[in-house]
Order: C-alpha cells, then structure tokens, then sequence
C-alpha cells in the first residue's frame, strides 16, 4: 500500500537508511542505533527515526528538536504498544513531527492510530485506500479524550469526532 | 432530545440520540468486516480481534454470543430482547455469566450483524465483552438499594463503560482486563480477583474517593490484588487509570498469553516499582485533559431513572406476618433477600439454579417471566449478579410474597442463595473449546444431592466453584469448595481446594490432595459437609470451620470414606 497520510495517498520523499550503507544527504529515517550518526549530518537534513516497540520514547527526548518523524512499528497487528508510544510522544514529548505507523496494523485500527496521534501510514496490506477511509469515516464519535483534543459535547465525556 | 426525567430507565444509563448513533455505526462497521471477512479481504487470524471485540467467539460447536449487561443492570424490555434473540437465533435459552453478561450459545456468524443491530435497538450490544481490552465494567448486584452501602457505585462504572468503549489505546493491550467497582465496604464484587477492583467511598467534600487494588486474579495463576493507592479523588479517576493501563500497555508480557496478564507485571516488578511506574506516568500527564469534572459526573448521574420508593406504612408489618404464615415464604425470604436502604423495601434475589439444573442457565419463557416480574414488582429494573442469579433490587415488602408466588409457580423459587446449591460453574466441556471436562454435570449431581432446603439451610453458607480447566472461568480458587477439571490419560478427573474466598475475607483455595474421578467427586464432597456438620461449633460457617482446623481435618473425609 503506499503512503497514507490524514486519509490520503502520498508520495513518500523519506528514504529508508540501509545497512552497511552511508547515510544519504537528503529526509532520510534512521534506526535507532544510527541516531547519532544521523544527528552528525547538516543540522537542515530532515532526519527521521524508526523505533521497536519495545522503546520507551523517553530515550528520544535529547534528539526530538532535530527530528521530523519517529516510525512507531506493529510487528503484529496485535501488539498494541505502538499506540501508547505515539501518545507518549505528542502529551509528554510534545513531538509536533509526523509520527508514522509501520508493520502490519489493520485498517481498522486506523482511527485509533490517529486519536493516539499518528499521522501517516506505510504498510505492506493490499487494501485498496478506500477501506482505510471508511474505517476513518465509520464512526463519528469518541468517549474519552484523545492527542486530538475534540471537543466534548453536552453530556458527560463523548466528544465528536469532526467528519 | 428529550431529557424527560420520567421515562429514564430505574437504575442505568438512558442513551439518547447520540449513544444511538454510536451504536449504529458500530453495527455497521461489524457489518462491514463480517462482509469482508466473507470475502476474504481478512484472514480469520486478523478478523478474530475485530469479532472478540463484539463479543463473538469460536466455541466448541458453534459460534458463542457475549451481550454486554453493563454493571449487570439492564430493563425488562432490554430482556424482552434477549428472549427473542434466544427463540430466533438460539435454542430457547441464554447463560448469565460471572462477570454479570449474558451468552448466547448457538449462534451463526452470518446472523450476528442481524442479532447486534436488535440488540442496538434496545440500546443493548456486545462492545468489548471479549478480546484482549477493557472489558465490561462489573459491580455490587445490590447497589443503590443496599443498606450497608456507602456510594453507589453505578454512576461511576457508567462513567468507566463509556471511558474504555473503543479506547484508541488500549484496544489492543497485551490481554484481557477487567474493573470491578463497589461502592459497600462489604465486598461483593471480588475487587481483589479484578486486574483493578475500586472501592469507593464519600471523600470529605462528598464526592467520592477510590481505594484502588490493582494485579489480582484468578486463571492459571491465581494472585490477590494489591493495594496500589488510597483515597484517589474523582477528578483524577480518569488519569489514573490511565496511567495504569499504559503501564501495562507498555511493559506487560506480550509472549506468552498465559503471563500477559497485569498481575504477572505487578508480581515481576513488585508492587512498589509498578507503583511507581504508574506514578511517574501520572505524574506526567496533562491532569486538565483527563479531568474528571464533577459537572461531567452529574451529567451521567442525571441520566439514570431514580426509583420513587414509595411504601405504604405497614410494609414491614405485613411481610413479617407473611413470612409467619407461611414457613415456606419465610425460608426463602431469608435465604433469597437483601436488606434495603429503604425500611419498606427489600431486594429479591431470583435464584437461576434450580435443584439439579445448569447454573445460570435461563430459558426465553423465563426471560420473558423475569421481565414481567420487573415490571410489576421492580420498576422494570433487573440485575444480574456475578453468582449467576438475577436481583430485583426494589421490591416493596408487602408485595414480596406475591413476588414469590410468582416466582414459585414458574419454578424459579428455589431457596438457595449463598448456599450448597448456589454453585459457580463454567460452560466445560459441554461448550468450551478450552477445557478438559465437564463442569456442567457435576454441579447437576451437587445441586441435587443437596437439594432438601431444610439440609441447606443447616449446612449455611458455602460456595462451590467448579471450573473445567485452569484458566479457571468457574473462579474455583475463590471457592470455600473449589471443583477443578483435569484430564489424567484422557479420563475426567476433579481435583479439589478448600478454604477460597472472593469476599473481604479473600483468600485462595488450596488443593487437597490427589484429583478424583468423576464419580467418587460428590462423594467425596459429601463427606467433606458431613465431616464439617460434626466439627463445626455453633453458629459456625464450612469456611470459619476449615480456617480454624485446617485441612488436615478434611483430608480424611475426602480420601478415607468409612
């Protein structure tokens, strides 16, 4: 599937770091084991990370002003730890760079992604896109709050969710 | 939208227009994957998840339909339903569960987007009654009519239901988890067998405040909660949990299912650096977004029907001169009621284990007779309670003997609450996919070997628990008498503990001896009442008897009959 981003496809102008290779000169995403490295290029390099789940976000509190984008992973659709990673990142970190899914989460948990403040999708899935936007569109609303910060609405803790 | 205090149902939460939406377009995303599951686009490993999360599983047979009863409260005309659904889509019947849900047996998946959008009709559905995420909110069966009660504690499970519905974080936690919430310092939600149990109580502002345990449980590894933190103000109840259950997001064990469970965290990193965890995740928090303001609160409260308890002067009276007229009416008021808040009312327990019957089992007539029963005598409320029974929570008294006229002639009168006959068990084997026997039948012979009230009653207070394997659904380890299924060389045996207690006294059954066949089972339990019914002082319940001798005393009885 290609890239999706807020509902739409786009173009991906991020390059993967491959191992044993150089870094190259322009946006390029890093494993956290080359962090350092990336951080020596020109401080205007977009640089990025891709992190395991198993990574408390704190290790990335030093590096986060020099980063555009941290790849949060599924290796399974199952393993939910990546939601609590990207929060973590936007209420404790205050990253304001585009956090990406990767791995295999299911379109289904698209609006979950994005109400724990995932921006962009890449996955291997072979679903059309539209599937992803109607697992976004499906529901319209939310009962507990969210990095979005919806508005609640009249009663009690439900808030829209402004489709 | 109406807010006409009037119509709000007794005892829950009146949905309105937008809880209704919600609903919908929660059927119609159910709808949508079961359409693509058929068509292949999900594999049965990747639509699993999104049907356990609706509550559908893959039993032994058939496919196994688990309706939400939110804090086991639900309406007579939301029963009405689930009789229908019974007759229509089952075979006639339906089993409360012990976390205070119903279950359909004998479901086909083709027919459950049909089922769940009934169910919405009736403001009903089956939202997170599986699958590895919050699950359904469980509480006192007697709250808001108790007389020992402190809070009631269904506004704040309310508050819990709607927090965790479809959380975007915690939808895919390591395992399942459940909350229990009492508002009684006595408990009679297992708080300390919930991977949290809050026990709240009025704080000196008079909002409430929450004991919070957290880590306990039953399964394969059964482990009491711990207290993880007094006093914790309403307007942080949100953030906190929070808290927790990004902790356990974070760092429970997602490699083995039979560790992910929190208390596998809490007991792996102990209680204090766990506590800690969670304090530093608290204290990081935005406490403004997650606040639990108190108008939010009583926005939720306002939504629930309040009973009009109105009685007439000589309530008390006239059931006291029922009850000596009749030494029927009067065994089962003592066995079968709770005391009311309000001197004219009383709860009515309706016990859903007949002599010799399945626990929890409940027919589509009887659903429909419970239901009219609610209407005349309960202001239409019912409550399902974690024994598998079913409460009327606001009986007047002087109407409590035609209550149980009623409920005799249709054969729902046994006396039996709290007593031999009032077993937990399991679906086993009958039904499971997991177990290793059948529960079913044992607590059959059980149920009628001690069927006589008057041996019962003598025998007191006692709880079996049969569970048909060690992930221990019928909560064994609780019970005074814990019936545990294992399989030896293909063959049906039973392994019995002693001395469990889910209660304020809680503790963990341990084994006996030696696991017995099937037949030799009830013996052997019979044995144990008898040997209890001779050292027992007076007035002294099985559990108080074991505690004070030890299972020494028992062992005896079980493998040594005369």
């Amino acid at each position: 599937m290609p890239l999706l981003e807020n509902g739409h496809v786009t173009e991906d102008r991020w390059a993967q770091a491959i191992a044993g290779e150089a870094l190259p000169a322009g946006a390029v995403i890093v494993p956290l084991d080359r962090l350092e490295e990336g951080l020596a290029r020109p401080k205007d390099a977009l640089l990025g990370v891709a992190i395991g789940p198993d990574v408390d976000v704190a290790v990335l509190r030093p590096a986060l002003p020099r980063l555009a984008l941290v790849a949060v992973n599924f290796p399974t659709f199952r393993d939910g730890r990546a939601f609590t990673q990207a929060r973590a990142l936007r209420e404790h970190l205050s990253f304001t760079g585009e956090i990406r899914a990767t791995g295999t989460p299911l379109p289904d948990q698209y609006e979950f992604l994005l109400r724990c403040g995932v921006t962009s999708v890449q996955t291997d899935r072979a679903e059309d896109v539209a599937v992803w936007q109607q697992a976004h569109d499906i529901i319209s609303i939310a009962y507990q709050p969210s990095v979005l910060h919806e508005r609640a609405q009249g009663l009690g803790l439900r808030r829209f969710l402004g489709k | 939208m109406s807010t006409d205090t009037a119509t709000l149902p007794v005892g829950r939460y009146a949905y309105d227009e937008v809880d209704r939406t919600f609903l919908s377009q929660r059927v119609a995303q159910f709808r949508e994957q079961v359409g693509r599951r058929v068509a292949g686009e999900l594999t049965e490993d990747e639509f699993k998840p999104l049907r356990l999360m609706n509550g559908l599983y893959l039993q032994l047979h058939a496919y196994m339909l688990r309706v939400a009863v939110p804090y086991g409260m639900m309406g007579s005309d939301q029963m009405r339903e689930l009789a229908h659904i019974a007759r229509t889509y089952d075979r006639d019947y339906g089993h409360f569960t012990t976390r205070q849900n119903i279950q359909f047996n004998w479901i086909r998946l083709e027919d459950t987007p049909d089922i769940l959008e009934r169910l919405a009709g009736v403001n009903m559905h089956a939202i997170q009654t599986s699958g590895n995420c919050i699950r359904n909110v469980t509480c006192d069966e007697f709250a808001g009519a108790a007389a020992d009660e402190l809070l009631d504690p269904r506004i704040h499970a309310e508050i819990l239901r709607q927090w965790s519905t479809l959380h975007p974080e915690f939808s895919f936690l390591p395992r399942k988890f459940k909350i229990a919430i009492s508002g009684s310092p006595h408990d009679r939600v297992a708080a300390r067998f919930h991977d949290i149990g809050l026990v709240a109580h009025p704080g000196p502002d008079g909002r409430a405040v929450f004991d919070v345990f957290v880590g306990g449980g039953l399964g394969r590894t059964p482990i009491i909660g711990v207290k993880l933190r007094d006093n914790l103000p309403e307007e942080d109840l949100l953030a906190y949990l929070e808290a927790v259950v990004r902790v356990y997001n974070a760092y429970g064990r997602r490699d083995n299912m039979y560790k992910a469970r929190i208390k596998i965290l809490v007991q792996a990193l102990g209680v204090d650096q766990f506590r800690e965890k969670v304090d530093a995740e608290f204290a990081q928090m935005n406490r403004a977004d997650y606040r639990l303001d108190p108008a939010i609160v009583e926005g939720i409260r306002a939504r629930f029907g309040i009973p009009a308890l109105d009685a007439p002067a000589n309530a008390a009276d006239r059931l006291d001169s029922d009850r000596k007229a009749d030494a029927r009416f009067d065994r089962w008021v003592r066995t079968n009621t709770h005391a009311h808040r309000h001197e004219g009312f009383i709860s009515a327990v309706v016990s859903i284990k007949p002599d010799g019957g399945i626990p929890g089992d409940v027919t589509a007539d009887q659903m429909d007779l419970i239901a009219a029963l609610a209407d005349d005598f309960s202001f239409g409320e019912i409550r399902v309670t974690h024994m598998q029974n079913v409460v009327l929570g606001h009986v007047r008294k002087d109407q409590l003997r035609d209550l149980w006229l009623r409920l005799e002639g249709a054969g729902l009168g046994t006396p039996n609450i709290g007593l031999v006959g009032d077993i937990i068990a399991c679906p086993g084997l009958d039904y499971c996919a997991l177990a290793n026997a059948r529960s079913i039948p044992i607590a059959q012979k059980l149920s009628a070997r001690f069927a006589n009230p008057e041996l019962q009653e003598n025998i007191g207070t006692l709880r079996i628990n049969i569970s048909g394997c060690i992930n221990a659904c019928g909560h064994h380890h609780a019970g005074h008498i814990g019936i545990l299924g294992v399989d030896k060389r293909g063959e049906e045996f039973f392994q019995l503990t002693l001395g469990g207690s889910a209660e304020n006294d809680v503790a963990i059954g341990q084994i006996i001896g030696p696991a017995l066949p099937e037949d030799e089972t009830v013996d052997a339990i019979a044995r144990l009442i008898d040997t209890y019914l001779v050292l027992r002082n007076e007035g002294e319940a099985f559990i108080d008897t074991y505690r004070r001798l030890g299972a020494a005393s028992f062992k005896d009885a079980v493998y040594a009959p005369a």
